[in-house]
């Protein structure tokens, strides 16, 4: 493996891909975790207190999510903080309050704190961990404060395990933790936290005891606080590194490290996984799980196999990538795939065997270890009476002069034993002998051997046997025909052994094929985006065949862009290539491209290339080009490793067009619900709008017909009351509708100003006072109510919408109750009535567009007045719910956040 | 009634200008129409209303252009017809002198009411000294004996509650815009500042109001201003 370019000042690449990085990190939320040893060391609290100390400093920060367990103190940190209500779920009749991601999402804040990392949502939430919550809040651009425990993390649960004897089921995988932009480890020595045990404060009465016997032993807390010390430790570690890469510190620069371990049927083996998992993450190195499946192990029974199976499935859960090869010796096959994936270190497990059958036969590791080279090879104990894997046979994998050599005295022992049978036996058994020989150093040495076997042995047998002895003459001429049958069985019989070897040596390889291919595609399937299907292409490709690649893409046009315009570079070692594509190189790439074949070396267009570029066909068109270098051009002409790279790059092709599919499936989505929502609209609109207009008309003509002056003062009186009352629904619908096209149209332009909200209940009250009449309108308002910050106007809507829907709602002379209530955080308005409530289920949905409570047709409008309240709500940053009131009737309650520059 | 009041209404929508023609002529005003702002700007120099009722959505110019021009010379009062959700706009063409506002649609009770308090101003403005004394309902405010009574009992205000009061008084029946407020009684250098106002309004209603959350006085138009009623209606 040629060492890595060592480089003194920072590799413009490496230091593009950072810049890259905090891009991405920049658009991503930032998490923050709160680290602890054990529950009650006081993580939740440092998060509330990180929490006040944001908002003190005018950071909007949310509480989205806390646990209390009852602890007084951690509550008291809560009071003026904004808290996100918890999300209520039913399941099988209790109802479970759970963290409301949704409502989150949507409030958007810059931070918000979520308790618990490792928590399970329970039944009906949208994600069945936390976790997962979490990453989609990041994901959304919003930061988030956490906690978690050491004994949550995925690859430290068994090390936990084993210190307590608790099994934690709750687990959080590495990755989350090392993805975290800041941990701060929340620590407390264990006496003081064995005291605020005792005192109460973190478990209620009940619970202390049972705790203090079994997991918060003095023991195990000293233990559990020196792994979270030390996990802390090691993401210090790598925060320094990722200085020192940006500064330059760093002289020699290891190559990108990468770890394998094997994989066997015991049960050690997923000890042996976790702590690969550990030691790669150490290292940041990239690492792989093998199992090899030997012809013995192919007879180990069921259960045996599916543990196999579970070991690389939890290996590949924590990250490695997993291969499952086949060969004659593990040691040989894992070495193989090591050097082929520039494995840095190995690790095995060791076996618990007694001294001398290890004297007899040599362990897996000792084969590991003698054919390692320059690999390091890590030994890990196995458990009494684990057995690693079953020992392999081990055929020595001895360079050619030496299989010649023991196929030499093969033949020398075959005499050996004819000497002794000479005399006693016809002649014609002693050749048998010889062949015997000569089968056995075919099968196990290979065709050059067994032929040189064949010709010693017909030699030696004239020589020795043949009289006259001691001479190569030959008396009798029939033992010429003895020599030609013997030599030719000879070389029939190691041409067939040989044959049988190559064949075996075949389904290795095709068996790595799949499974390099079966890696391609997992790595594939996991992206989305075309620029890093590209990338993962080019490491693929990489790993089998040293040199450069890159994929081009084409523009709007059809033409291909030079690659330095976008992901232009393979990872391979380490180290981050570019690769150069000279003018007359993207015109091969873009004959491959236009016409669909291969160019370049080593195919039959434009072979004087020194690449070559492949098209990236997908079923309906030609997706980009792969361009690759090979440092040896005699690489491609390795008929496997060309099959190879075109399934690698059809593979490719395909998720490529996935990709570009689904956006495009993804925009006639959009097309399609908008198509709807406009036909929904528009019938709406015309039943709204036909029912008033019938009534006008109506109205209006039998006013003008000449028999109505036959009707008396009071009918006409009668009949323009009607016009009247219609003409202005129909005012009422249009209003409507143009606020909602105004709100929905784009961004909501607020005018702000300081507003009294008791004004604006006032000013509501008179402009309904007709409507309202007969009824008793309560208010509740604190007494010296702050001005709120808000577009008077729009806020004034929402609450005559709400207020007019109370009293469309609900029979005349019914009570509407309107509160106010100041809190610290915001100020919260409710409109309450006395009718019939809204249907069940529907709390939510009454402020869907074209919602209507009642199936009524009477009073009903288009089904828009809380559709504009929720916009108009939302673009102040606030919230609006509606729910059944206990005691009968609704309530509608909306949310304005307070400002910070407070008014007097 | 002696002469019929000249009202110039500049308005391009034909129903509109029937609707008023018939509402304005069976009220005994004397209605004269424009359909755009030019042919207004010409009619009200030729004719000198007595007063202007003015669309602000034209085909020509903008309404807001009218009342600056028309205001050059011309000192009657203008009033204004806007569409809903134009706050906006009703602010500006109040502070650029337009009288008071008509949101459309509006029934003809509004307007004429509308029109009895312009042409109350007038009156005033032309001739005697204010009223001293002014009774709203219970209400009786005496301006130049500086007291405020609600129901015969004293109410006692600070100077500048007072000050807010009397200048609501002298425009009542009219709305009166934040700026024009917070100009007249703290003013010119605190027109930014309208949370003085708010603060101060709810005193005064507190001291003024019987129910000060359901105001029946003191009004506010949202987004506009505040309007003192010129009598109490008895819905």
């Amino acid at each position: 493996m040629p060492p890595a370019d060592p480089a003194q000042r920072p590799d413009p690449d490496a230091l593009l891909a950072r810049v890259q990085r905090d891009e991405a990190r920049a658009q991503r939320g930032r998490l923050k975790i709160f680290f602890g040893a054990a529950p009650g060391v006081g993580k939740s609290y440092a998060m509330l207190e990180a929490a006040r100390a944001q908002k003190a400093a005018g950071t909007d920060i949310v509480i989205g999510y806390v646990e209390l367990h009852g602890r007084a103190e951690t509550e008291a940190l809560l009071e003026g903080l904004e808290i996100l209500p918890p999300q209520r779920l039913e399941h099988r009749g209790i109802v479970l309050s759970e963290f409301d991601l949704d409502a989150a999402l949507k409030r958007h804040p810059a931070v918000i704190v979520v308790d618990e990392l490792a928590h399970s949502n329970h039944p009906g939430a949208r994600h069945t961990k936390r976790w997962v919550d979490i990453e989609e809040l990041l994901g959304a651009g919003v930061d988030v404060y956490t906690t978690v425990n050491v004994q949550h993390i995925e690859s430290l649960n068994d090390v936990v395990a084993q210190i307590t004897g608790v099994q934690v089921r709750e687990t959080v995988p590495d990755k989350v933790f090392e993805a975290a932009d800041e941990v701060e480890l929340v620590d407390l020595p264990p006496d003081d936290l064995l005291q605020r045990l005792k005192e109460g404060k973190v478990y209620v009465e009940d619970k202390i005891r049972h705790a203090l016997n079994s997991f918060f032993r003095k023991g195990n807390l000293i233990a559990l606080r020196q792994l979270a010390l030390r996990a802390t430790a090691d993401r210090v570690d790598s925060s320094m590194r990722e200085y020192r890469e940006q500064h330059a510190i760093e002289n020699t620069w290891p190559a990108g490290e990468r770890v394998l371990v094997c994989v066997g049927p015991d049960a050690l083996s997923e000890r042996l996984v976790r702590s690969a998992r550990r030691l790669a993450s150490a290292l940041h190195a990239q690492w792989f799980a093998v199992y090899v499946e030997t012809p013995q192990l192919v007879r180990l029974p069921k259960a045996a196999r599916d543990r196999v199976l579970q070991t690389l499935k939890l290996a590949g859960t924590l990250g490695a990538e997993t291969a499952n090869l086949s060969g004659e010796s593990v040691a040989r096959e894992v070495l193989t795939f090591a050097r082929q994936r520039n494995v840095s270190k190995i690790i095995a497990g060791k076996p618990s065997r007694s001294r001398w059958r290890d004297r007899l036969k040599p362990s897996l590791v000792d084969d590991i270890v003698r054919g390692s080279g320059d690999i390091d090879v890590y030994v890990i104990t196995g458990e009494p009476g684990a057995e690693t894997v079953a020992p392999p046979r081990t055929p020595s994998r001895s360079s050619d002069w030496r299989a010649y050599a023991k196929g030499a005295s093969v033949v020398v022992v075959a005499t050996l034993l004819c000497e002794l049978l000479f005399g006693h036996v016809e002649l014609t058994n002693l050749v048998m002998v010889y062949l015997l020989g000569t089968v056995f150093v075919a099968t196990r040495f290979g065709r050059g051997p067994s032929v040189l076997a064949a010709v010693l042995s017909v030699a030696l047998f004239d020589f020795l046997f043949v009289p006259p002895l001691y001479t190569f003459a030959v008396a009798d001429a029939q033992y010429l025909i003895t020599f030609a049958v013997m030599l030719v069985t000879a070389l029939v019989i190691s041409n067939l052994a040989a044959l049988g070897k190559r064949q075996a040596s075949v389904a290795r390889q095709r068996e790595r094929r799949t499974g390099e291919l079966y890696g391609l595609s997992r790595e594939l399937a996991q992206s989305r985006d075309l620029q890093e299907l590209g990338a993962i292409l080019c490491r693929h490709v990489l790993a089998g065949i040293d040199g450069e690649a890159a994929v081009l893409l084409p523009d709007d046009a059809g033409l291909l862009l030079d690659p330095t315009h976008f992901c232009a570079r393979g990872v391979e070692r380490g180290n981050l290539m570019r690769f150069p594509v000279p003018g007359n190189d993207l015109g091969i790439a873009q004959w491959a491209y236009d016409h669909r074949g291969k160019a370049g070396r080593g195919t039959d267009t434009l072979s004087s290339a020194d690449a070559i570029y492949l098209p990236l066909n997908a079923l309906q068109r030609c997706i980009g080009v792969l361009g690759l270098r090979p440092k040896d051009l005699r690489q491609l002409e390795i008929p496997e490793q060309m099959h190879l790279l075109e399934s690698f790059v059809t593979q490719a092709a395909v998720a490529m067009e996935r990709v570009q599919l689904a956006a495009a499936a993804q925009i006639a989505d959009t097309q399609i619900a908008s198509e709807k929502m406009r036909n929904v609209l528009l019938s709406s609109i015309s039943h709204d709008f036909r029912t008033p207009l019938a009534s006008i008309i109506g109205n209006a003509s039998t006013l003008l017909d000449d028999a109505s002056s036959t009707l008396g003062e009071e009918r006409r009186r009668g009949l323009l009351v009607a016009l009247l009352s219609e003409a202005q629904r129909l005012h009422r619908l249009v209003g409507n509708l143009l606020d909602l096209t105004r709100l929905t149209s784009g961004p909501v332009q607020l005018n702000k100003d300081w507003v009294a909200l008791d004004e604006l209940i006032g000013s509501v009250l008179n402009r309904l006072r007709d409507a309202l009449a007969g009824r008793e309108v309560s208010i509740d308002l604190p007494a010296n109510l702050p001005l709120v910050r808000c577009d008077e106007v729009l806020v004034e809507q929402v609450l005559f919408n709400l207020v007019e829907n109370a009293q469309k709602h609900t029979p005349a002379g019914t009570a509407i109750h309107i509160a106010v209530k100041a809190w610290p955080a915001l100020f919260e308005v409710s409109v309450s009535d006395r009718g019939r409530g809204l249907p069940a289920g529907d709390e939510q949905r009454v402020f869907e567009k074209f919602h209507r409570g009642h199936a009524e047709a009477a009073q009903s409008g288009f089904g828009l007045g809380l559709t504009i309240c929720r916009t108009i709500i939302e673009a102040h940053g606030g919230m609006i719910s509606a729910r059944n009131l206990s005691d009968g009737g609704a309530e509608f309650r909306f949310s304005l956040p307070r400002q910070r520059d407070e008014a007097p | 009634m002696a002469a019929h009041t000249k009202v110039l209404v500049i308005e391009d929508d034909p129903q509109i200008q029937r609707f008023l023609a018939a509402a304005l002529e069976s009220h005994n005003y004397a209605p004269e129409f424009a359909g755009d702002g030019n042919e207004g700007l010409r009619l009200a120099t030729l004719h000198q209303p007595d007063i202007v009722i003015l669309d602000l959505g034209l085909p020509d110019i903008s309404g807001l252009d009218v009342i600056v021009r028309l205001r050059k010379w011309y000192t009657r009062p203008i009033l204004v017809l806007s569409a809903r959700s134009q706050e906006a706009d009703k602010v500006g063409a109040l502070d650029l002198g337009a009288d008071d506002y008509l949101t459309k649609p509006f029934g003809v009770p509004e307007l004429l009411a509308r029109l009895r308090v312009a042409e109350r101003h007038v009156a005033l403005r032309g001739g005697a000294d204010e009223q001293a004394q002014v009774q709203i309902g219970k209400l009786t405010i005496d301006l130049a004996a500086r007291r405020v009574q609600l129901d015969g009992a004293d109410v006692h205000l600070t100077p500048l509650e007072f000050k807010l009061l009397s200048t609501l008084v002298r425009h009542r029946g009219k709305v009166i815009t934040h700026r024009q407020l917070l100009r007249e009684v703290w003013g010119a250098a605190h027109v930014e500042s309208p949370q003085y106002l708010r603060i101060y309004m709810r005193a005064l209603r507190e001291k003024i109001e019987p129910v000060p959350a359901q105001p029946r006085y003191l009004l506010t138009e949202v987004g506009v201003g505040y309007r003192l009623v010129e009598a109490l209606d008895d819905r």
